[in-house]
């Protein structure tokens, strides 16, 4: 009479909200936020882990959302892209996208965003080739990434002028 | 002309003319946030999900199909099996081929044998995507396995397996293309040079969104709503309409952002016909996301060609006389698009070059792979290919410099229009200056130093290779006649419709099926031009809906031709709306249309803004006010303006094989350095330029998008991305796993340079552009073979892996073994 239960009740924080769910034990966390919570923004462009179309960012840590079962993510706290803009401001990311045409069909563009918002906040002045380490998880069959580095390399700019701006203040303090 | 060459787009100015500046896409709004609405995003009330049931062999009998237990599953629906789709169908689908083609029976699902792995026997519906993909493993399917053939020249043989009986052979297609006189040409020139072999390879640029519809037959009055992410909806309409007994009308075809498709959303009609029928037989929607794998197997590839027996005359000068050759492109087990292939090529029968004695007799062999179907630079870089390794490999064996030998070849900016031997006309350009240009943002001077001070030998050896090609836009559908004389297609179009809505809005709606091209903001810069407005005032609706009635028999996204077709449908329909309301303004103003003007979505009176009405009032005076207005402009003015844009076209000599097959031909240049390990073989391109001209650029920031993404994607074909079959037929690349997309550590940063040679041809001088006609291949073998020493093996092959590359480099065998010979006749060495 032990039956392995096949189904899990998880609760789940994405954007600051909380979710509580009956969940199949082998639903895939992308499925579970795609068409479970209908979060469409994170999509699905592999079966093997490979593209990073799915990234989202749990408990702080840039992750593959079709490589963890829905099960697995139980108490988590998750950021995807529709929790980038605040307030109905863009983040300066979603910002310098648009502008240095960091997206063409759009398709790679929230796996991509949220790669590149987990590599800034680990390392907010990242050279070329940094930024080119950090979304080389991310497939992009539209811009041949020239752009998207380009967009994320803006924001690493404007990061290192503020940090220089602030501690050149820190400095007269 | 003029002539611009920086790497940046231009600085984004706030005033008209909007067409021609790098305005901030209207897309990226939504996409940014996650918000687009991609295919599986999308669904109908009541919907089931569809999960197809694919063979495991290659070639095989069906002896039968089972679907009972997987009936009997929790969940499921209903479950279709081919024998079942055939009966519900009025006849297979329509074939282009002509002959034994002709005779090939393809139906939504595979009847009596499966010709390739993954080919459908059955599909399952079911309550969720868990479930129908559990019931697709309970349908049993009994096979007996054939024997297979997977190389496509050896299909051609008489002996070989056939796929399709009804057929009677592999031949899809055979005919002979003869321009000028190559026997001639043979004889008198100085040089003969022969290569045994050239291959280009399979891939295709799998789009990171699959392919997915959700389809529904609805029972009541009929309709069949399809919901797809199809590049080319109303050709997949004309496909299976007839046989599913569908007319046109019935259908309602639409769809909204696409993940990309590059070719590769063309085809995929025989999945639509299934789950029509899956909903049919259900009684409700069938939804259907393709997954990776399945994309993989089953859904396109790019056309795998094999050129034998290459004949090239060469003058001792290095003028190139011309080139006979025999191609087999082998187009795998179904012609979906195909034997069209056969025929697109010879958009670009010479190249970039005045060559002008071709013969080139062209087989279209069926083999147990995937179909394959259009792919970025669909046909043409194949044939582009080709050509370019012919004049490096006729400079490596004569001596002669690979950019002199080009510059003397190519067609020169003065002989513009230039009507090639097949009687194409390339429209503009300036090839020698794009050379130029790209060779100076590669900083060729600097890296041929390097090659000089590491010669061979230190550890690292550093090769420069250029790629030349042409990207042949807005094609004439006229050119299928070459293939099959009783087709009844010529010619192309494009249709938009431009209204004014009843607040005043204005609104443009489209035919295309954009996938990143930002056809809503093109056509809003445009329509804002016309109209003398901002382009963000200018609505263009998101994706394509046949009930908009804004399409004609070729609309869609495809074959580099937006810019001409899409944008000249977008003007004509815009420049009837302002006549309208010019017209409604006269009217309103009591002044003459002579003496009014648009500005910012009012209508006035030239220089006197205190008399004007606007848009909004127009709208009203036709919408809701309609007893104010004289009667002749009751019956004459609507607001809603379609227009279709048609090219210039002539129905093509389908005897001869001559015609204008093409309007416009957009250039682009590449130069690639590379530097490669001795001992390993490891390629890494370590300077890339490349040069576009394609005409006025309405967007300059787009179209650099779109060169960097073919730049890309060619990229990756080049070193890192192959489809390959073992000899039973199995995939060896099933996943991004083993299918190596070029990464951002794969893919160098991209020097891009621009010409503008406007077309004399299209309405705006723009060219189409996007495909990008595979310079990257052509480039990165070039540089390859640079690396290798006089002696050493000759790059025949489009895909050379870091392991190909070693093998290339450690095979210095004696001349016969490369592949390459030359005659030359005995004057010419004196
Ligand atoms: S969908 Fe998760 S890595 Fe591709
Ligand atoms: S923008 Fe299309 S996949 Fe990246």
């Amino acid at each position: 009479m032990t039956e392995p239960s096949t189904t899990h009740a998880i609760e789940v924080t994405i954007n600051g909200k909380i979710y509580h769910r009956e969940v199949e034990a082998r639903q895939l966390l992308v499925h579970f936020i795609r068409d479970t919570l209908d979060l469409t923004g994170t999509h699905i462009g592999c079966d093997t882990g490979s593209c990073g179309a799915c990234s989202v960012i749990l408990n702080g840590k840039l992750v593959k959302s079709c490589m963890l079962l829905a099960p697995q993510a139980d108490g988590a706290v998750i950021d995807t892209v529709e929790g980038l803009a605040a307030d109905g401001e863009l983040a300066p990311l979603q910002e310098s996208f648009a502008a240095h045409h960091g997206l063409q069909c759009g398709y790679c563009t929230p796996g991509m965003l949220m790669s590149a918002t987990y590599l800034l906040r680990e390392n907010p002045t990242p050279t070329a080739e940094e930024v080119r380490r950090g979304i080389k998880g991310n497939l992009c069959r539209c811009t041949g990434y020239v752009n998207i580095v380009r967009s994320i390399l803006a924001v690493a700019e404007a990061n290192r002028a503020r940090l220089t701006g602030t501690s050149a203040e820190g400095g007269q303090q | 002309m003029t002539a611009t060459a920086t790497s940046t787009a231009g600085t984004r100015e706030r005033t008209a003319p909007w067409s021609g500046q790098s305005v901030a896409r209207k897309e990226d709004g939504r996409l940014v946030q996650g918000q687009g609405s991609f295919i599986d995003d999308l669904g109908m009330h009541g919907q089931g999900y569809a999960w197809f049931v694919r063979s495991p062999h290659a070639h095989a009998r069906i002896v039968s199909v089972d679907p009972s237990r997987a009936l009997a599953a929790e969940g499921v629906y209903a479950v279709l099996t081919g024998e079942e789709a055939k009966q519900m169908c009025e006849v297979p689908f329509f074939q282009i081929a002509p002959g034994a083609g002709a005779r090939i029976e393809e139906w939504p699902l595979a009847v009596d044998k499966v010709r390739y792995q993954g080919d459908a026997v059955a599909v399952v519906l079911a309550d969720t995507r868990d479930a129908a993909r559990d019931a697709a493993e309970l349908v049993d399917v009994d096979y007996e396995p054939l024997a297979v053939v997977v190389d496509g020249v050896a299909a051609a043989d008489p002996g070989a397996v056939v796929l399709h009986e009804e057929a009677g052979t592999n031949v899809a297609w055979h005919g002979t293309y003869d321009y000028g006189d190559i026997d001639w040409a043979l004889e008198s020139a100085d040089h003969v040079v022969r290569i045994d072999r050239l291959h280009f390879h399979r891939f295709s640029s799998t789009p990171l969104e699959c392919n997915g519809a959700t389809v529904n037959w609805d029972r009541g009055s009929g309709m069949v709503e399809v919901k797809s992410n199809l590049q080319m909806p109303m050709f997949a309409a004309m496909v299976i309409g007839p046989t599913l007994g569908v007319p046109i009308n019935k259908f309602s075809f639409s769809s909204r952002d696409i993940g990309g498709a590059f070719g590769n959303k063309i085809a995929f009609y025989p999945q639509i016909a299934a789950l029509a029928l899956l909903s049919r037989k259900a009684g409700r929607p069938a939804k259907w996301t393709e997954y990776r794998t399945e994309h993989m197997m089953t859904s396109t590839h790019g056309n795998e060609r094999t050129f034998l027996d290459i004949e090239v005359p060469v003058m001792g000068d290095g003028s190139i006389l011309g080139v006979k050759v025999r191609a087999y492109d082998d187009v795998g087990a179904y012609l979906h698009y195909e034997p069209l292939g056969a025929v697109i090529w010879s958009q670009v029968v010479p190249g970039c070059y005045k060559m002008k004695h071709v013969r080139v007799d062209f087989t279209t062999t069926l083999t147990n792979k995937c179909p394959v179907s259009p792919n970025r630079g669909y046909s043409r870089m194949q044939h582009l290919w080709m050509l370019e390794r012919i004049i490096d490999i006729v400079a490596h064996e004569l001596g002669f410099d690979p950019v002199e030998l080009r510059k003397r070849n190519y067609v020169q900016p003065e002989d513009y229009p230039y009507e090639t031997p097949n009687g194409c006309v390339y429209d503009s350009g300036d090839l020698p200056r794009s050379l130029d240009i790209a060779l100076g943002l590669a900083q060729v001077d600097f890296w041929r130093r390097r090659k000089q001070e590491l010669g061979t030998g230190k550890g690292k050896r550093v090769g420069i290779g250029i790629g030349s090609t042409l990207d042949s836009g807005t094609n004439n559908f006229g050119q299928a006649r070459i293939i099959n004389p009783d087709l009844p297609f010529s010619g192309n179009g494009e249709a938009a419709l431009a209204k004014l809505d009843l607040y005043g809005e204005v609104n443009i709606n489209l035919g295309t099926t954009p996938q990143g091209q930002s056809h809503e903001t093109t056509s809003a810069q445009v329509a804002a031009d016309i109209l003398n407005m901002s382009p963000e005032d200018v609505t263009v609706t998101v994706g394509f809906d046949q009930a908009h009635n804004s399409f004609v028999g070729f609309s869609g996204t495809y074959a580099s031709q937006f810019a001409v077709t899409g944008l000249g449908a977008v003007m004509g329909a815009t420049e009837k709306l302002r006549d309208q309301i010019l017209e409604v303004g006269s009217f309103a103003l009591e002044a003459p249309k002579e003496e009014l003007e648009l500005s910012s979505g009012t209508c006035m009176v030239r220089g006197d803004p205190s008399r004007s009405i606007p848009f909004i009032g127009i709208a009203n005076l036709v919408y809701t006010n309609n007893a104010v207005l004289p009667p002749e402009l009751r019956s004459t003015v609507d607001l809603n303006c379609r227009y279709v844009y048609v090219p210039p076209f002539a129905v093509p000599d389908a005897e001869h094989k001559t015609g204008n097959l093409t309007l416009t031909y957009a250039s682009q240049i590449h130069v690639c350095v590379v530097e490669v390990d001795e001992e390993t073989g490891a390629t890494e391109i370590v300077s890339y330029a490349a040069v576009d001209d394609c005409g006025n650029r309405v967007n300059p920031r787009i179209v650099e998008g779109q060169v960097h993404g073919a730049a890309a994607l060619g990229i990756g074909a080049a070193l890192y991305e192959t489809f390959d079959y073992d000899e039973e037929g199995q995939l060896e690349q099933p996943s991004f796993y083993e299918y190596h997309a070029g990464t951002a550590l794969d893919i160098p940063d991209i020097q891009s340079g621009y010409l503008e040679s406007p077309s004399p041809f299209t309405p705006n001088g723009a060219k189409g552009m996007g495909e990008g006609g595979g310079a990257p291949l052509h480039a990165v073998c070039a540089a390859i073979q640079d690396v290798l020493g006089k002696d050493d093996a000759v790059v025949s092959d489009s895909h050379n892996s870091s392991e190909r590359v070693y093998e290339l480099l450690h095979s210095a065998d004696h001349h016969r073994a490369r592949g390459v010979t030359v005659v030359s006749r005995p004057s010419a060495d004196a």
